[in-house]
């Protein structure tokens, strides 16, 4: 936790948006809720290959990289090879400083390098070796990604890392652990490090991968075509570079009386945050927003307050960023407040906020997506065609033109506008699972 | 033969024409509002200010009795205006800046609470402390701030103002002061500003144009400038008060706005034999004399869309108040003010009475003349600071749909009371 006292810890800002006025008798609160990181001597989430060791803000940190070596991935054998190569181009991206290891992860985990029980030290040797020892990454087995989960836990608790991240990159459906297993693996890890998943192929489950992403706060997509591992992993461990500060909560605070009747990030992509909360003093509840480094969250809050007459204003809610201190006390680095007036104008109270009405659009495009791609696969042709037709009606009116893409991909766009469209009789897997990964991704209010 | 305390009372307690819970209107013989089903047989749980409504009216020195604060410019703070008086002075009320609400500052509403007995609780639920942002730490109530209720009284002037019922900040504000002319002659003057809700920041500007009047007019009043050009300067000055306002920058992350900050005003002073009236906006003032056998009169003539209908001819009174555009201001103090054009005038009445000053808060439940002499108590001028209060609970009980704000000034001005008989 030394890195928490270095005077480059990003600072945060709160910026609430959302329509105070309620009409007489109304108790719904909804605000968009802004948290913005910045500064602390990042590069932006530039990597920094060879810099000077002491430049210490990565200097607390620790990544794990969990590569497929079940036997599925020598179809084709490509597959390995290029999983190989982008875990080598990821290790590259390791900052100086930084520790790591990687896992081969088949039914059980082994560890690749170093071997030790423990997390290297990345500087040039370390590389170098860490690179060779990925030749000797083989494919034969199974998939239990729940040992995998658990082996890179035991290694990043191993060091006194503050910023622990994972990488995990699968081919295949989690095929030899029952279900329980798995969950009861994310369960022990939630909060305790984060990672990003990322399926290669098609041959995995969506559901499952969102999943595990989701619980761990960390991204998820698809790699379709092996290729383009190498710039994915690139990207992904330069964002976790960047990574400054770690278990960020969002603490939120309602009056006595009130209901919370969701707690959402809305971007950069839907992540429903509401079952996750955990009690915080009075009144208050944490909710777990993973590590920060140089970027801007939105979360959407939506509260329903005890009724107030006419005139009267309420604090519906008080949003803060709190980091435990060692010693237990929770700092706070920023905070926002919503309110609530009662008003007999009904030109304030009906007035919509645009940043509220943007998300709420999104999130229902997300819903809007998963719902259809679900009745397509049921067989419900009328269903998928009103849930998709609605999802391209949203996707053009809320300016989502990779959304929109994606969707022109699994039904033909008669008219956008309407929602009008056709759904296509062929359909490539690797599109709709890229649609279906992909449908939580939001864009954000053009200012 | 001064038949005072009935109309006093009249005020109060004659059969409601309006239902006091939702203002709807009220037949003779309704047992229960048709509107809301209120219990019109029910007592009216209103503040009825009766503090001495039965007193003899022939009795002045029981209200200086009651009022230790009366004292050449004494600030006064009372919890609730139908209180009676002195009876909840809260200490350190020394301050009336009409500044922006202080954290932490409490100063109760006189609806909401009796004031706790010890450190900042929470008006509304009497459980929580109060945190920085002026909240309840348990219901998240909003506590009341330093404008929502303000009452000074100066010798010879005393003004009151009330967020309301139905808005959740006050928007007016007032400044009240005495001066001497160089001849020694006492000067007393009221202004009073509604701030344009639609217009952003409209408390400030109301503030920044009261203060900016009141300065104004006594600088101008003290060199010896006539009362009719100094009046006139001071509504200028206070427009440039709230002008300078749409200059400053918006705080960071502030929401755009497009309104610059706009209020009304309207200004009285008593200057010797004559009292001069200036105002721009739909704020007005009222001559009540005290031989209610006579006339009272408005005095100023609203910038407002149902005021020039009616001078144009092109529709009766109650048919321009009947439309709802009725209360569009034509006229106001603010950057964005299409021409500033202060009206002023001056009047010398024969017989003593007040001058009442107000938003439209308030007339909107008196709008006539003779309803104002009806609302305001007869021994107005001997107890302004009564009156006022008992005018603002006509608006509370009206239903409160406005700030109300209202200053009450007596004429011949009452430097010394000791010289003037009561009603």
């Amino acid at each position: 936790m030394a890195i928490l006292s270095k005077p480059n810890v990003p600072q945060f800002s709160v910026d609430v948006y959302q329509n105070e006025y309620l009409p007489e008798g109304g108790r719904e609160v909804n605000a968009i809720v802004t948290v913005t990181s910045t500064g602390g001597g990042t590069t932006g989430g530039h990597p920094m290959p060879g810099a000077a060791a002491g430049s210490g803000s990565t200097a607390g940190a620790g990544v794990v990289i969990m590569v497929d070596c079940s036997g599925s991935m020598e179809y084709p054998p490509t597959k390995m090879r290029n999983a190989r190569d982008a875990t080598a181009v990821a290790i590259d991206a390791i900052r100086d400083g930084v520790a790591f290891a990687v896992i081969g992860g088949t039914h059980v985990a082994r560890e690749v390098y170093p071997a030790n029980g423990g997390l290297a030290v990345a500087d040039p040797a370390t590389r170098a070796q860490a690179k060779q020892a990925l030749r000797r990454l083989t494919a034969g087995g199974g998939t239990a990604i729940g040992t995998w989960l658990r082996l890179a836990d035991k290694l990043l608790s191993s060091g006194d890392a503050a910023i622990r991240h994972g990488i995990l990159l699968t081919d295949g459906r989690n095929e030899h652990e029952k279900p329980e297993e798995l969950q009861s693996a994310l369960d022990t890890c939630a909060g305790r490090f984060t990672c990003d998943a990322r399926g290669v192929g098609t041959d995995w489950e969506v559901k499952e991968l969102t999943g595990i992403a989701s619980a761990l706060l960390g991204s998820v997509d698809i790699v379709a075509d092996p290729a383009g591992l190498a710039a994915d992993f690139q990207a992904m461990m330069e964002k976790a570079m960047g990574k400054e500060v770690a278990d960020v909560s969002l603490r939120l605070w309602t009056p006595q009386g009130s209901e919370i009747v969701f707690v959402k990030q809305v971007a950069p992509a839907v992540e429903d945050l509401t079952a996750r909360r955990s009690e915080a003093g009075p009144r208050a509840g944490d909710y777990p927003t993973g590590s920060w480094g140089d970027e801007s969250r939105d979360y959407h809050v939506c509260v329903r307050v005890p009724n107030a007459g006419v005139g009267q204003e309420m604090l519906a809610a008080r949003m803060s960023l709190v980091l435990p201190q060692p010693d237990g006390t929770p700092q706070v680095l920023a905070q926002g407040l919503v309110r609530a007036l009662w008003t007999d104008d009904m030109a304030a109270s009906t007035r919509i906020n645009p940043q509220v009405a943007h998300y709420t659009g999104q999130a229902e495009l997300a819903q809007a997506i998963q719902q259809g791609l679900e009745a397509r696969k049921s067989g419900d042709m009328d269903g998928a065609t009103a849930k998709l037709g609605r999802a391209v009606q949203l996707a053009s009116a809320l300016g989502n033109e990779d959304t929109a893409k994606l969707l022109a991909k699994v039904v033909d766009v008669v008219d956008a506008p309407s929602g009008t469209v056709r759904l296509k009789a062929r359909v490539a897997d690797a599109d709709e699972m890229t649609l279906e990964t992909r449908s939580t991704k939001t864009v954000r209010v053009k200012k | 033969m001064p038949p005072l305390p009935e109309s006093a009372r009249a005020a109060q307690s004659a059969p409601p024409a309006l239902c006091p819970n939702c203002a709807d209107p009220l037949d003779a013989d309704d047992r229960f509002c048709g509107s809301c089903g209120h219990d019109l047989a029910a007592p009216v749980p209103a503040p009825a200010p009766v503090p001495a409504a039965q007193a003899p009216p022939a009795a002045p020195p029981a209200p200086a009795a009651e009022r230790p604060e009366e004292g050449p410019a004494t600030d006064a703070f009372v919890l609730a205006p139908p209180k009676p008086a002195g009876a909840a002075q809260e200490a350190g009320g020394e301050t009336l800046a009409l500044g922006v609400a202080l954290p932490g500052a409490r100063l109760s509403d006189p609806r909401e609470e009796p004031p706790a007995p010890e450190g900042p609780v929470c008006v509304a639920c009497g459980l929580g402390g109060v945190d920085d942002d002026g909240y309840c730490e348990h219901c998240g109530h909003a506590q009341p701030r330093q404008r929502d209720h303000q009452e000074q009284e100066l010798e010879g002037v005393a003004a009151v103002s009330d967020r309301g019922l139905r808005h959740h900040r006050n928007e007016d504000a007032f400044a009240v002061a005495t001066a001497s002319l160089p001849d020694g002659t006492p000067a007393v003057a009221a202004v009073v500003c509604d701030g344009v809700s639609t217009a952003y920041r409209p408390d400030d500007a109301s503030a920044a144009a009261s203060t900016a009047g009141r300065e104004s007019l006594l600088a101008s009043l003290e060199r010896g400038t006539p009362a009719e050009d100094a009046m006139r300067a001071a509504l200028m000055s206070a427009f440039e008060a709230v002008t300078a306002l749409a200059a400053e920058e918006e705080p960071p992350g502030g929401v755009p706005h497009h309104n610059a900050p706009a209020c009304t005003c309207v200004s009285a002073v008593v200057t010797g034999p004559v009292f001069t009236v200036g105002w721009i906006g739909d704020s007005r003032a009222y001559w009540i004399p005290d031989d209610r056998t006579l006339p009272a009169s408005r005095l100023t003539e609203d910038d407002s869309w149902a005021a020039r209908m009616v001078s144009a001819g092109l529709m009766s009174e109650a048919e321009a108040y009947a439309d709802e555009r009725a209360h569009a201001i034509t006229g106001w103090l603010g950057a964005d003010a299409i021409e500033v054009d202060p009206h002023v005038a001056a009047f010398q009445p024969e017989g003593p009475g007040v001058i009442v000053v107000c938003t439209d808060g308030l007339w909107n439940y008196a709008e006539s003349a003779a309803e104002m002499a009806e609302a305001i108590p007869a021994d107005a001028r001997v107890r302004p600071l009564h009156s006022a209060r008992t005018l603002l609970g006509v608006a509370l009980d009206g239903g409160g749909h406005d700030n109300v704000t209202v200053a009450v000034l007596p004429f011949p001005a009452a430097v010394s009371r000791a010289g003037f008989p009561s009603a």
